[in-house]
C-alpha cells in the first residue's frame, strides 16, 4: 500500500495546502488569525518532516534506482512528464529541507510582524519547491521548481531583510536568473537532440554527444550551478543576500539553497557530461582553491558576524565542488556529506546569529564579547557549532572534509594540499569570532542585561548540535544510503576509463567505518 | 457564390450589428451606451461560434481574395473573446467615472472585423482593406477622450505615423504587382516556385515592395526602429483604451506578419528572414532596457509590449511549423497577460482620480494585497519566471529558435529576458519592499474581479495542464504549411 501512496507528490502538495489555508484565514487580520496562522504554519511543516522520515524508513540504499518513483505524462507532444523519484543522492536534500522549515518558521516567531501572512506562505512554498528540485526527474520539471524557488526567497529578502535588502533581493534573483536562462537553453539544446527531457534516459543518452558540444553544454550548466554553489568569482551575491536577509532567510539560503548547486553538478553535469567533466576538473580545482583561500581569508577580516559565516559557506562549498570533481567514491560521497553537514552547521550559526541579533539587533562583532558570562547555554552551543564549521574530529564537518580530501589526494596532490590549507583557515577565522564573541570582557554595557537562549530557541538549536554530533560520530547513518547511488555514476562507463588511465594505487572507497 | 458568403459571414454578422447599435446610439442618445456596450459584447461572443462553424477546412473564396483556414479561424476566435472581455471592462470601467460613450464599443466591432479580414486577407488589395478598417477605428479610439491633450496627441501621432506606414505598404504592393502583375497571395506563391524552378533571379522591385511591405507590417506590430508611436499613444489613450491596444490589435498585427511572411512572400522567407531577425533582436533589447528608466506604468507596459513582440517573432524567424505553434501560444498567453494587467491599471484610483505613475502602487502589498498579488503574477508571468504561464511561452519560443540554430536570437532573448526581469522586479518591488503612501480604492465591480480573477488563475495554473492549448495551435499552425 505504502509503495502505491504518492509520498513525493504529497511532500510537495502539503506545504501548498498549508499555504492556501493561511491565505483563507488571512483575509480577515484579526489578532487570534495571526496565531493561527503561524500554528497552521508550523504544523504543515512539521507534518512535511514526519512525512519524509517516513521516506527514509523506506528508503532502500542497496538499489541505484529510483526509488518512490511517480510518473505521469504531463506535455504530452513534446514527450515531458512529471516524473519523480529519488536516490541516495537526493534523499538527505530533501530531509534537510524539511527538517530545517520548521525551524525557519521557529525562529521568527516571535519577531516577524510585518506582512505575517505572505512570509509564512513563503516559507512554506519554497519548501514545496525545493522538495520538488530534489525530487524531479525531469529536466523541464527540474527547472520549473529550480527557478521558482527564486519568487519566495526574493520576497523573504526584499521584505523582512536589514537596512540594504532591496539591493540585496536584486542582485540574488538577478545572478541566479541570468545562470538558469543559460541552463534552460542548454536543457533545450539537449531536448531537441535526445527528444526527451526524462533524467535517467538522458543520463545514458547525453553522454553519447561529442566532446565539442559537451563542452558548451557543460559551460551553460556551470554558468546555473556555479551561481548557486556559489563558486569564486560568481560568489558575490551571496554575502549580501545573507546579511540582509532575516535569520530564517540566511538559514534556509545557506542550508538548502546553495546545495542545488552541487546537486545540480551531481545529477546532471557528472553523469550527463562525463567527458567535458573531466575536461573541466582542473578549471573547478582552480577556482575552488582560490575559494578556499582567498574567501578564508576575506572571512578572517570580516566585522559582521554574518558576513562572516557567508563568506566561510563559499569556503566550505568549495570543498564540495572539489570533492564533486574528483570522480572517486570517496571525494564524492565526502562532498555529499559535507553538503549536508554544511547544512546543519551553517543554518545553526546563522542562529546563532539570529538569537543574538534578536537581542541586541546589531551583527557587529565589535558590539559583543563575554557574552558566555551572561548566556552560558549560548555560548556551548555556540561552540558546538563553531567546532562543526571548523571540522574538528567527532562533529560531521570533520567527515566530510577528510573525505574530501582523501579523494582529492589520490587525483591531485597540490589540490589537496592546497585544499587542506583551508582546514587551518578555518580554523582562524571561526576561532577568533568565538574569541570575540563569546569570551573577553563585557564592553559594551548593553550586553549586561542580556538573557539565554529561551526554550523555544533551545527547541530548535538543540536537536541541531545533536545532529552535528552523531553524524561525526557516526556517518554511516548517511554514508550508507548514499553509496549505491554514488557507485551508480561512477559506473557510467566513462570515469572508469579516467581512472584506470591515471594508474592510481586506491580505487576502493574508504569510508571510516571500513 | 453563396458558400463564399458562408466564410465572411461572422464579419457581416458583426458590421450588422455594430450598424444597428450605430443608429439605435445616435437616435436615442449617449443614454443607451451600457445597453449598446452589452450587446456588442455578447454579438462578439456570439462571433465565436459563428466563426467555429465557418469551418476550419482551408477554403478561399471571392476570386481568391479572401481564405479561410484553421490558422485564420485560431486568430479570429482570440480577436472576438478579447474584444468582447475588453468590452465588458468598459462597463465596469464607467461605473466609476461617469462618461461612456457609446461608439466605444462600435469602433471596437468595427476594428475587430478590420482585423479579421486583414488576418484572412489572400490578396494585398483585401489586406490593405481590412487594415485602414481597422486603424482608422484606432486612431479614433486613441483620441476618444476629447478632453485630454495627450489623448488628442496620442490619436494624431498614430494617425500621421499610422498613415505614413499604410502609404509605405501601399507602395510597396504597388512595386510588387509592378514586377509581377498580380496582388494575390496565391498567384505570387506559382511565380516564387517558378522562379525557384528556373533558377531566374528575383526581379529587385520585388524584393523593394516585399521591404516596404515588412516594414510597414513593422509598423503595425510596433518592432523597432518602427516603435516610436507605441509609448506615446499607450500613455496619451484612455487606459481601457491601451488596453484594447495591447491585447486585441497586437494579436491581428502578429497574425498579419505571419501570413504576409509565410504568404504572400513565402518564396521569400530567406530574403525577409534577415529582416525580422534584425527586427526581433532590436525589439528585444530596446523593449528591455528602454523601459527601466519609466516612471509612468503604461509607458512602461508599452515598452514591455515591444520587447514581447521581440520575442514573438523568433518565432517567425524560425519560419518553422514549431515556431508558429510556438507563436501563437505565446499570443494567447500575451493576450490574457496583458488584459489582467490592464484590468489592474484601470482600477488604480486613489480617491476616486485614475493614477498611472509606479510609485503609486508604493507598499500597496499590505494596503491592497490581493491586488499587489494580481499585479505580482502578471508581472512574474511576463517576466517568465516559472512556473507562471509567460515561462511556457518563452520556452517553446526558445525551443523553435535553437531548433532552427538561430542560436543569437535565443541568447539575446535569454538576457534581455533577465534584463527585463529587472524592471518587473521593480514593480514588485515598490509594492511589497516600499512603505506605503495610501491605500488605493477598493471598490471593483463583480465583473472585473472575475475577470482579473481568471487570468490570474490561468497564469498560475496553466502549467498543470498545458496540453488543450498546444493541441489547438499546432492545428491552427499546421494549416500554414
Amino acid at each position: 500500500m505504502l509503495q502505491d501512496f504518492p509520498i513525493l507528490s504529497a511532500l510537495i502538495a502539503i506545504p501548498v495546502i498549508g499555504s492556501l489555508l493561511i491565505l483563507i484565514l488571512a483575509v480577515r487580520e484579526t489578532a487570534t488569525n495571526a496565531r493561527n496562522i503561524k500554528y497552521i504554519a508550523l504544523v504543515t511543516s512539521l507534518l512535511t518532516f514526519a512525512l519524509s522520515a517516513v521516506l527514509l524508513i523506506y528508503f532502500d540504499q542497496d538499489t541505484a534506482d529510483y526509488q518512490f518513483v511517480e510518473n505521469y505524462s504531463w506535455i504530452a507532444d513534446y514527450n515531458i512528464r512529471y516524473h519523480l523519484g529519488i536516490d541516495g543522492i537526493s534523499v538527505y536534500f530533501i530531509l534537510l529541507t524539511t527538517l530545517l522549515m520548521p525551524i525557519c518558521l521557529l525562529t521568527g516567531w516571535e519577531t516577524i510582524e510585518k506582512q505575517l501572512p505572505t512570509y509564512l506562505v513563503s516559507f512554506l512554498l519554497m519548501e514545496s519547491l525545493l522538495i520538488g528540485v530534489f525530487a524531479s526527474l525531469d529536466f523541464v520539471l527540474f527547472y520549473l521548481f529550480f527557478e521558482a524557488v527564486l519568487i519566495p526567497m526574493y520576497l523573504i529578502i526584499g521584505i523582512w531583510g536589514g537596512e540594504n535588502r532591496v539591493y540585496a533581493a536584486f542582485k540574488f534573483f538577478l545572478y541566479t536568473l541570468i545562470g538558469s536562462v543559460l541552463l534552460l537553453l542548454g536543457l533545450i539544446y539537449i531536448y531537441l537532440h535526445t527528444g526527451t527531457t526524462d533524467i535517467p534516459t538522458l543520463a545514458a543518452e547525453v553522454p553519447k554527444m561529442t566532446l565539442e558540444v559537451q563542452r558548451w553544454l557543460w559551460l551553460a550548466f556551470f554558468a546555473s550551478f556555479a551561481v548557486k554553489v556559489p563558486m569564486w568569482p560568481f560568489h558575490t551575491w551571496l554575502p549580501d543576500a545573507h546579511v540582509q536577509a532575516p535569520t530564517a532567510g540566511s538559514v534556509i539560503l545557506a542550508g538548502v539553497l546553495l546545495k542545488i548547486g552541487g546537486y545540480g553538478f551531481l545529477r546532471f553535469s557528472l553523469p550527463m557530461l562525463p567527458d567535458a567533466s573531466s575536461y573541466f576538473a582542473p578549471l573547478i580545482y582552480g577556482l575552488s582553491i582560490i575559494a578556499v583561500i582567498y574567501t578564508s581569508l576575506v572571512a578572517l577580516m570580516q566585522e559582521d558576524m554574518k558576513k562572516l559565516i557567508a563568506y566561510s559557506s563559499v569556503a566550505h562549498m568549495a570543498f564540495v565542488t572539489i570533492g564533486i570533481f574528483t570522480f572517486r567514491a570517496t571525494g564524492i560521497e565526502g562532498a555529499i556529506f559535507q553538503m549536508i553537514s554544511h547544512g546543519i552547521v551553517s543554518a545553526a550559526l546563522f542562529l546563532c546569529v539570529g538569537v543574538v541579533y534578536d537581542r541586541m539587533h546589531t551583527k557587529e562583532i565589535a558590539k559583543y564579547g563575554g557574552l558566555v558570562e551572561r548566556m552560558p547555554v549560548f555560548a556551548l552551543l555556540f561552540m558546538i557549532f563553531t567546532m562543526a564549521s571548523i571540522g574538528l574530529p567527532g562533529t560531521s564537518g570533520f567527515v566530510g572534509e577528510i573525505l574530501v580530501l582523501i579523494g582529492t589526494y589520490g587525483v591531485s596532490k597540490l589540490t589537496a594540499i592546497f585544499a587542506a590549507t583551508g582546514v587551518i583557515l578555518g580554523a582562524a577565522y571561526m576561532l577568533w569570532l568565538y574569541k570575540r564573541v563569546i569570551f573577553g570582557e563585557i564592553v559594551n554595557p548593553a550586553l549586561q542585561t542580556i538573557s539565554d537562549m529561551n526554550m523555544r530557541e533551545k527547541c530548535f538549536m538543540i536537536p541541531l548540535a545533536v545532529l552535528a554530533i552523531f553524524l561525526g560520530i557516526y556517518p554511516s547513518a548517511v554514508l550508507d544510503d548514499i553509496h549505491t547511488s554514488v557507485q551508480n555514476i561512477l559506473q557510467s562507463r566513462h570515469f572508469i576509463n579516467i581512472e584506470m588511465k591515471e594508474d592510481a594505487p586506491e580505487t576502493i572507497t574508504i569510508t571510516p567505518d571500513e | 457564390m453563396a458558400g463564399d458568403f458562408l466564410h465572411i459571414f461572422p464579419e457581416i454578422f458583426l458590421i450588422v450589428i455594430a450598424v444597428i447599435m450605430l443608429i439605435t446610439g445616435a437616435t436615442l442618445g449617449n443614454y443607451f451606451y451600457s445597453s449598446v456596450t452589452r450587446i456588442s459584447a455578447l454579438a462578439l461572443l456570439l462571433s465565436t461560434i459563428l466563426i467555429i462553424f465557418s469551418g476550419t477546412d482551408k477554403a478561399t473564396a471571392f476570386n481568391e481574395l479572401f481564405i479561410s483556414s484553421a490558422f485564420t479561424v485560431f486568430i479570429k476566435i482570440v480577436l472576438v473573446m478579447a474584444g468582447a472581455v475588453v468590452t465588458f471592462m468598459y462597463l465596469e470601467y464607467n461605473k466609476s467615472s461617469p462618461s461612456g460613450f457609446f461608439e466605444f464599443p462600435i469602433l471596437v466591432i468595427f476594428s475587430i472585423v478590420g482585423m479579421m479580414v486583414m488576418v484572412s486577407a489572400n490578396d494585398f488589395l483585401t489586406l490593405y482593406l481590412g487594415l485602414e478598417l481597422q486603424s482608422l477605428s484606432l486612431y479614433i479610439l486613441a483620441a476618444s477622450n476629447r478632453d485630454s491633450l495627450k489623448s488628442s496627441e496620442a490619436g494624431l501621432k498614430y494617425f500621421i505615423l499610422g498613415a505614413l506606414a499604410s502609404g509605405i505598404m501601399l507602395y510597396g504592393i504597388s512595386l510588387v504587382y509592378g514586377f509581377t502583375g498580380t496582388t494575390n497571395f496565391t498567384a505570387l506563391a506559382k511565380i516564387y516556385s517558378n522562379l525557384a524552378d528556373s533558377d531566374a533571379t528575383l526581379p529587385l522591385g520585388v524584393l523593394i515592395g516585399m521591404v516596404m511591405v515588412i516594414i510597414a507590417v513593422c509598423f503595425k506590430v510596433s518592432a523597432v526602429p518602427f516603435h516610436m508611436w507605441t509609448p506615446d499613444v499607450y500613455e496619451g489613450s484612455p487606459t481601457i483604451v491601451t488596453a484594447f491596444f495591447a491585447a486585441v490589435p497586437k494579436v491581428a498585427a502578429v497574425a498579419l506578419f505571419i501570413r504576409v511572411g509565410l504568404d504572400a512572400f513565402g518564396g521569400l522567407i530567406d530574403q525577409w528572414k534577415q529582416i525580422v531577425m534584425f527586427v526581433s533582436g532590436a525589439s528585444m533589447i530596446l523593449g528591455s532596457i528602454a523601459a527601466i528608466r519609466q516612471t509612468n506604468l503604461k509607458r512602461l507596459l508599452a515598452y514591455s509590449s515591444i520587447g514581447h513582440v521581440g520575442y514573438l517573432l523568433i518565432g517567425l524567424a524560425a519560419g518553422t511549423v514549431d515556431g508558429i505553434e510556438a507563436m501563437l501560444i505565446y499570443l494567447v498567453i500575451y493576450v490574457v497577460m496583458s488584459i489582467g494587467m490592464f484590468g489592474c491599471l484601470i482600477f488604480m484610483r486613489r480617491d476616486s482620480i485614475p493614477v498611472e505613475k509606479i510609485q503609486d502602487l508604493a507598499g500597496i502589498a499590505r494596503t491592497n494585497p490581493l491586488f499587489a498579488l494580481a499585479i505580482s503574477v502578471f508581472m512574474l508571468s511576463m517576466a517568465g519566471i516559472p512556473p507562471l504561464a509567460g515561462f511556457f511561452g518563452k520556452f517553446y519560443i526558445f525551443l523553435a529558435a535553437i531548433g532552427q540554430h538561430l542560436y543569437p536570437l535565443a541568447i539575446i532573448g535569454v538576457i534581455t529576458s533577465v534584463i527585463g526581469a529587472y524592471y518587473y522586479l521593480n514593480l514588485m518591488r515598490i509594492m511589497y519592499f516600499d512603505t506605503p503612501v495610501a491605500s488605493l480604492d477598493k471598490s471593483v465591480g463583480f465583473g472585473m474581479k472575475l475577470i482579473l480573477g481568471l487570468s490570474v488563475i490561468f497564469n498560475i495554473l496553466y502549467f498543470i495542464y498545458p496540453g488543450p492549448l498546444l493541441a489547438v495551435t499546432k492545428f491552427a499552425a499546421a494549416a500554414l504549411f
